[in-house]
Formats: structure tokens, sequence, C-alpha cells
């Protein structure tokens, strides 16, 4: 049971400080998770901090290799209610 | 994505109105003499002071705890020069290292501050250990932060305690149903905090963060980032409550929102306001309180007298080579600042003679304005060639004075689109970054930039090399007066400040 983080990765930093385990590693090119040391938060807190902070969409996968953050779940934009939003946006 | 407009990146407005340049102690005069104190020689805060003092960010911060729409966290990217960009994050350790250098090197630099590249109070370890050892070992320095407010108020005494005297929050709105349209989530408790929600705990921590500082007696100044469609009819009240609340300065600024940074408003199409859009809401608010208006927007880890960036000069690897003795540096640090309150004196007379030339117009009907590019590395005076400028200053010229109204960027790098690359030369470039403009003045010019900016409708000009900016924009001017300003057709005009 561990969290994943994949290319998409920004190297933000936003997770390194938060990991109660001390798992996240400032790597190159991007920054990963030590599998051995990742609980996914559980016993420390409710929700996965780096999945809670991370500020973009699929970056951190869980076990199951699904991402933590889908698309449209960050934006706050539905993908099918892109569109639309984009042409309100630009009305603006 | 194509833009509909060529964008004017109006990053900052006003700056150097000729009665603004030597008539900042008035404009801060209404200030308590202890605020008016610790702000003359700011050169973020005092109009007058960024022309003589520098600052210097640390890019010690990268951590954040909110997503606003204007902001792409992928912050590594020296090519462009906007808040939250820098190059080079840097360890406490090194920042204090990277302070006494430059300090001992730019003896005019009295302020560092800490504003990113993400928020200064999402990394609080790091953040205040860099104040507390430059504090120790540079106490003739000040220190500044730059903050999103939403942890804020569990900071404040530390604040007061690492003698942190100036405080920036971005407060883009008091209204959570505004807020949820520029900040999609909060991290809050140990939490993502989504929409209406996340940005009513926000709003509500600013709030609380602006009165506790203004309390503690820590100087608190405002920015804004007027988004039109989105809180660009809240931000008067938004000046006339953080005033209320005691903030000293209200700084709007300009959305910047080109598709190619990769922020959600950039790749959604929110355009950001024209510098006429920007310049009224400014004026309006200017009624509420006292605006910022030659704010540069500049890099998380600028060095310099704004608008000009040293960073290049300091990086990691050339401090570590550099040998710095600070006390010595402070003695010499103190005896050059002193000579830079003497020639202020004689500076302000200088502005005022050439506002008396400004009077000495005797119009029936006022000259229309005249949109002018300056190449200039930013130490105030004509020194860039055409062919080497990478932007170009903007300014408005007309009978009232001088006014800053942005800069204009040569794209050096294509963004991906089809509109870039082969097709288009760098001088194409330039020549379309220009557009509008009617004067651009240069240290010096090739001949082929020449012939080609006149065939645009671009009178080059090379006579002032070497100038004072505002003197040479105004010589410009007047020459123009006397042999008749062109004909200019409205839409012309409306399209170069747009």
């Amino acid at each position: 049971m561990a969290y994943t983080i994949v290319e998409s990765c920004v190297n933000c930093w936003a997770c390194e400080p938060l990991c109660p385990s001390a798992a996240i590693i400032a790597a190159d090119p991007h920054f990963i998770i030590d599998a051995g040391k990742c609980t996914e938060c559980e016993g420390d807190y409710a929700e996965p901090q780096c999945g809670s902070i991370c500020p973009i969409e699929g970056a951190i996968l869980n076990s199951l290799g699904e991402a933590i953050n889908p698309p449209g779940s960050l934006t706050g934009i539905a993908p099918c209610r892109l569109a639309e939003t984009k042409a309100e946006i630009q009305a603006r | 994505m194509e833009k509909k407009n060529p964008e004017y990146r109006g990053q900052a407005t006003g700056g150097c109105v000729k009665s603004a340049c030597g008539g900042s102690q008035a404009q801060l005069s209404h200030l308590p003499e202890e605020i008016h104190k610790k702000v003359h020689n700011h050169p973020c805060y005092s109009e007058e002071a960024h022309h003589y003092y520098a600052r210097m960010h640390v890019a010690v911060a990268p951590a954040c705890n909110i997503q606003c729409h204007y902001c792409n966290r992928k912050y590594d990217c020296s090519n462009e020069s906007r808040p939250g960009v820098v190059s080079e994050l840097l360890t406490p350790q090194q920042a204090v290292k990277k302070v006494l250098a430059v300090a001992s090197r730019i003896p005019q630099m009295t302020v560092v501050g800490i504003a990113g590249p993400g928020d200064p109070l999402a990394n609080p370890e790091r953040t205040f250990a860099t104040f507390r050892e430059i504090s120790k070992k540079a106490p003739d320095i000040k220190l500044c932060v730059s903050t999103n407010g939403l942890n804020l108020p569990e900071h404040v005494d530390e604040l007061v305690k690492c003698n942190v005297d100036h405080v920036t929050i971005t407060i883009n709105c008091l209204d959570p149903d505004i807020g949820e349209k520029i900040y999609p989530w909060v991290f809050w408790k140990n939490r993502r905090v989504r929409g209406r929600k996340g940005a009513a705990i926000l709003i509500r921590q600013q709030q609380k963060g602006l009165q506790m500082l203004v309390d503690k007696g820590i100087l608190v100044k405002v920015n804004s980032v007027m988004i039109p469609g989105v809180n660009a009819h809240h931000l008067q009240e938004v000046s006339k409550v953080v005033k209320q609340k005691g903030a000293f300065l209200h700084n709007v600024m300009p959305l910047i929102s080109e598709s190619g940074h990769g922020t959600f408003y950039g790749v959604m199409g929110q355009r950001g306001p024209t510098a006429r859009e920007l310049r009224e809401l400014q004026d309006a608010c200017e009624g509420n309180m006292n605006m910022m208006r030659h704010c540069r927007q500049c890099r998380a880890d600028a060095i310099g007298l704004l608008g000009e960036d040293r960073n290049a000069e300091f990086t990691m690897e050339n401090i570590e080579a550099m040998d710095i003795d600070y006390d010595t540096a402070m003695t010499k640090r103190l005896e050059i600042q002193k000579s830079i309150e003497a020639g202020r004196k004689a500076g302000v007379k200088r502005s005022n003679g050439v506002s008396v030339s400004f009077a000495s117009f005797q119009q029936n009907a006022a000259p229309r304005s005249v949109i002018m590019a300056v190449a200039s590395s930013g130490k105030g005076v004509i020194d860039q060639h055409f062919g080497h400028a990478g932007k170009f200053l903007l300014y408005e010229v007309s009978d009232r004075g001088v006014r800053f109204a942005g800069y204009r960027e040569v794209e050096q790098y294509c963004d991906g689109n089809e509109t870039c690359g082969e097709t288009e030369d760098r001088l194409q470039r330039t020549i379309r970054a220009l557009h509008g403009c009617e004067v651009v003045l240069c240290s010096r010019i090739g001949i082929e930039p020449w012939t080609r900016l006149e065939e645009a409708g671009i009178r080059p000009d090379g006579e002032h090399a070497m100038e004072p900016v505002e003197e040479a924009l105004i010589a410009v001017y007047q020459e123009m007066l006397k042999t008749g300003l062109p004909e200019k057709s409205v839409p012309a005009e409306q399209q170069a400040l747009a």
C-alpha cells in the first residue's frame, strides 16, 4: 500500500513537508514516494496529505494506479463542462 | 491558443508621472511620522524611493497552500518575469549568504523580502530561519514578506519577533462568491477545501491577519489582481475596507494571463484588463486610499531597483566564490545611503524643473497623448540597443506628464502554437510587440530595423542615448508638438492602450 508520484509532478514542494512518514523525496526529474515508508497517511490523517495539497491533477496515483485527483477535481470544472466554461470565461 | 487581440502585457501602470516622481513625499505625507520613516527608503512602497533604493527577494519558500487561477505552480522557469516565478530555490543558509553578498556589492539594497515562489507562511520553518539569521547578521536591512494570508494569523507573533516591518497580503475579494471564481481550493487543517467554502476560509483568514498586523504596528500593503468580469467591479470595495482596517497602501495589479504561462486563466482565455480599465480602477480607488502605481510585478527572486533584475550576477556558484566581510560592508552601506539621501533632494529639484517646462505649454485644447516605447535595462536611462532589448517599457506621454504604462515583451521562445517559429523573425516579433506605439527610444539601432519600424508607422529615435527616460520622453513629445502631432485615428490609439 503506497502512493506513487508520476512525471506530471512539477516539483512544487507542497507535499514534501506534510508527509507524516517522511516518504517523499525531492528527486530529479520529479519528486518520488518511498514505497517502503508510505502509509497512505493511515492512522495519521483522515485524508492522504500529499494528495490533498498536490496542485496537479493526475500527478499522484493510489496503489491501484488511479489518480487521487482525477481530471476536473482541482479546477472544479468537470471535463464535460470544459467547453462551456471556457466560453463563459472568454466572454468576460 | 491564439488570442483575439495582439496582447498588451500591461504589467503595471502609472508610475513616473512628473508630479509623482518629485511628489511622492506629498503622496505619503498624510501617514503618521513613524510609518513615513519606515517607508521612506522602501523601493516598493515609496514611489520616490524606488529610483534610489534596491530590494531583493530570496526564493526560500517553494510550497503553497492554495491554488489561484492566475498562478501556475510549475515555477522553475527563468524565461519569465512575473510574481511567483524564480529560477533558483535556496535553502535558508544559502539565502542568508546571498543577502550578505548582495548587500556588500549593492549598498543601496535596503530591503529583503520573501515572496515565494510559493507562500512564505506555508513554509514557516524556512521563512523564519532565513529572517532570524538576516536580522542577526545584517540588522540594517529591512525585512518584508508577502503572503496569501491563509496562515497569517498563526504567524503574526513570529513576524513581530523577527522584526519584520512590512507585510503584503494579496486580497482579491471579500466575497466568497467571487473568491470561488479565483481560488478553486485551499489546504486548510490538513484537508483540501474546495469552492466557495475554501474561499470563505481564505477571506476570513486574510481579514483577521490584516487586523492583527495593524494592531501590532506592522505595516500592511494589500495587493489585488484585477480580473475583468470576476473581481474588477469589486476592488473599490476591497480598497475601502482594507483602508478602514489600517492597510497603508493598496496596489491594484493587472492580471497576467498569457496562454503560454499555463495558468488556468491563461489556458481558458480569461483576459487581463486593458491599460485604460486598470487606470480607471486605480483612479477610482485613489479616492479611498494611497495607490501604488510604480509596481513592476517583479519575479520572486528579483534583485535590484524595481524593473531591473541583477539576479544572474548572484547565482549560488558566484556567491560561494565571494569573500564577504559584512561589518566593513555595513559601514560602507551607511555612507553610501547617506550620500543618496543628500542627492535625493537635488533629484527632486530636477524633477520640478521638468514639470515647469510642462507649465509652459500654452495650448488651447489639450494635445493628445502619445505612446512611446523605451529600450532600457531599468536603471532609469535609455541604455539599450534596439536589437538587444528583450522588453520595452511603455509610457503614455501627454501635456500632463509621463505615465508608465507597462511592459511589452518580445517573445523569445516558441510557445508551441502554430503562429510562432520559423514564419516570423525576431525583428517581426519585436515590431509586433510594439504595435500601437508611435515612437521607440533606444541607445542605438541598425539600418534595417530603422527602415522596418518606419514602414510599420513607428518612429525610431536614437538621439537620447544614456539620457534619463522621463526627460527624454518629454523632449521627444515637445518636439512632436512643435512639428505638430500627426493625425491619429481613435481606434488606433485605443488599440495602443488596450
